[in-house]
């Protein structure tokens, strides 16, 4: 418990100082993982929307496969992504390994089921009749799905949130393909692991206060938004 | 005169079984036609096809005298409206629901103002600032006729509008729907299995049974027809719910 309180009083004054590489790995987590999520919702809210509505020959396995990673371990991601990125692999021309990209393309992928599930699902919650009267109302087909986009808002919102928290909380992926390289690659989860087995238990608690101060602050927001509209 | 809609020897397979066949039904300018039959009998498969929504399997819908394809079917929904069983609003306010039609034309400037004017002419003005998916079930039907209206469609199709609102509302609201159609000169097809609606509402009356036309006519004619009058007698034909009984 001692512990505990000092590490805390330890990790407040670190906080308040204005630490500069807390700073440095905070900017970075933030960067990677916003980036990470944005270009899974670019992928993802129009698989998710197409996935919704298709018919096509395996589709049950592909739906099969967005829902089994949606709880995808960043380990075994990271793991792909590292075989894809090495010096040998198929993309190792690009550099990539160990950079902040790398983290970025991995991060990214484990978003990307998560967001494109959450997606799917929250399109057919909608009645399948709207469809029809969406149509009916004179929609062009780019009207359709803007439509029925901003019939799902919510629901893309809770993909925002569980997209962007499922990769800024991993650390099995950024580990594999980010390496934990000081100033570089180095974001606080790596950043924890790495203080924790040093025995620095003040500086892994004040990373992880910010990092549960961060995530909690980017979530309310994005509640506060959701819940203006709740009719439960 | 050419009529507005026009069905020719339409056939819609679906999963395989056939379930429409219309070798000919039109609509003609200013005229309310009823489609009456059984839970069942293709009348909302009939309407969606009317209504551009789904190509038949084979034959065409004519719309003043041209045939619908798939390149031209959107061109053709904007010049007509069409209200569902449920009301199906958006998840927005009640005044951005009526106006949506007219924005999606690209009429944004008149939208809003026209979509005012059809809430207040269908008792529901108070509610436009209102989030649609609060409304009741009546109010909700109301907003979807205004949106409907709001967009002065050559052909307003309506697949048994008044069957969500309960009985108490619903007599008032035809009375209402139909001093609308009537001043505005709208044509309409409206499918039901409630002659009540049919005797207030229709200037003439299809028959459809298993997915085919059985009889067309004036109401009267049909209530007097020694089949299909059943339809009109409400120990019979009870409207919501049970339009099958009584009609071997
Ligand atoms: N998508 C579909 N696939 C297979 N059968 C359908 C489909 N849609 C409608 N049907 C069938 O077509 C028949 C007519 O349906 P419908 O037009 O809804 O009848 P009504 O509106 O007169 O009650 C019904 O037997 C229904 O089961
Ligand atoms: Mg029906």
């Amino acid at each position: 418990m001692d512990l505990v309180v000092q590490g805390l009083v330890k990790a407040f004054r670190l906080l308040l100082s204005g630490d500069p590489e807390v700073l440095e790995i905070t900017l970075l987590t933030l960067r990677v993982s916003g980036l990470a999520t944005l270009i899974s919702l670019f992928l993802g809210v129009p698989l998710g929307l197409y996935l919704a509505v298709a018919r096509f020959r395996g589709r049950e396995l592909v739906v099969g496969a967005v829902n089994t990673g949606m709880g995808l371990p960043p380990t075994v991601v990271g793991l792909w992504v590292s075989i894809l990125l090495w010096r040998n692999g198929p993309l190792g021309m690009l550099g990539l390994m160990y950079t902040p990209t790398a983290i970025v393309i991995a991060q990214a992928v484990i978003a990307l089921p998560v967001v494109t599930g959450l997606t799917m699902a929250a399109v057919q919650q909608l009645s399948p009749k709207l469809r029809l009267q969406v149509l009916a109302l004179g929609a062009s087909p780019l009207q359709f799905w803007w439509i029925i986009l901003r019939e799902v808002r919510f629901g893309i919102l809770a993909a925002v949130m569980a997209g962007l928290g499922s990769v800024i909380s991993e650390v099995g992926a950024s580990m594999a393909v980010g390496g934990n390289v000081r100033g570089y690659t180095r974001v606080l989860t790596t950043a924890i692991v790495l203080e924790v087995s040093k025995g620095n238990f003040d500086m892994a608690l004040a990373l992880g206060f910010v990092l549960m101060v961060l995530t909690y602050s980017i979530t309310y927001a994005l509640t506060i938004v959701q819940q203006r509209r709740r009719r439960w | 005169m050419t009529a507005v809609l026009e069905a020719r020897d339409i056939v819609i397979k679906k999963g395989g079984r056939r379930i429409l066949s219309v070798d000919h039904l039109a609509v003609e300018p200013g005229e309310v036609l009823a489609i009456i039959g059984p839970n069942g009998a293709g009348k909302s498969t009939l309407l969606t096809v009317l209504a551009c929504l789904d190509l038949p399997t084979s034959g065409a819908v004519f719309f003043h005298g041209r045939r619908v394809t798939r390149a031209n079917a959107l061109a053709v929904r904007r010049r007509l409206a069409v209200v569902f069983q449920e009301p199906l609003l958006l998840d927005t306010t009640v005044l951005e629901n009526a106006a949506i039609g007219l924005k999606l034309r690209g009429r944004r400037r008149e939208a809003e103002a026209k979509a005012r004017a059809w809430l207040a002419r269908f008792g529901v003005g108070h509610l436009a600032a209102q989030q649609a998916l609060t409304l009741s079930g009546g109010e909700a039907q109301r907003v979807s006729l205004a949106r409907a209206f709001a967009l002065e469609p050559e052909v307003l199709l309506l697949d048994e509008p008044f069957a969500s609102v309960d009985v108490i509302a619903r007599a008032g609201l035809i009375q209402e729907f139909k001093s609308i159609l009537s001043s505005t000169g709208t044509t309409a097809v409206l499918v039901t299995h409630d002659f009540r609606e049919v005797s207030a509402l229709a200037t003439r009356v299809a028959v459809l049974f298993d997915g085919t036309v059985q009889a067309e006519g004036p109401p009267e004619a049909i209530a007097a027809h020694p089949r299909w009058g059943a339809l009109a007698d409400p120990r019979t034909a009870s409207g919501a719910g049970s339009g099958g009984c009584g009609w071997h």
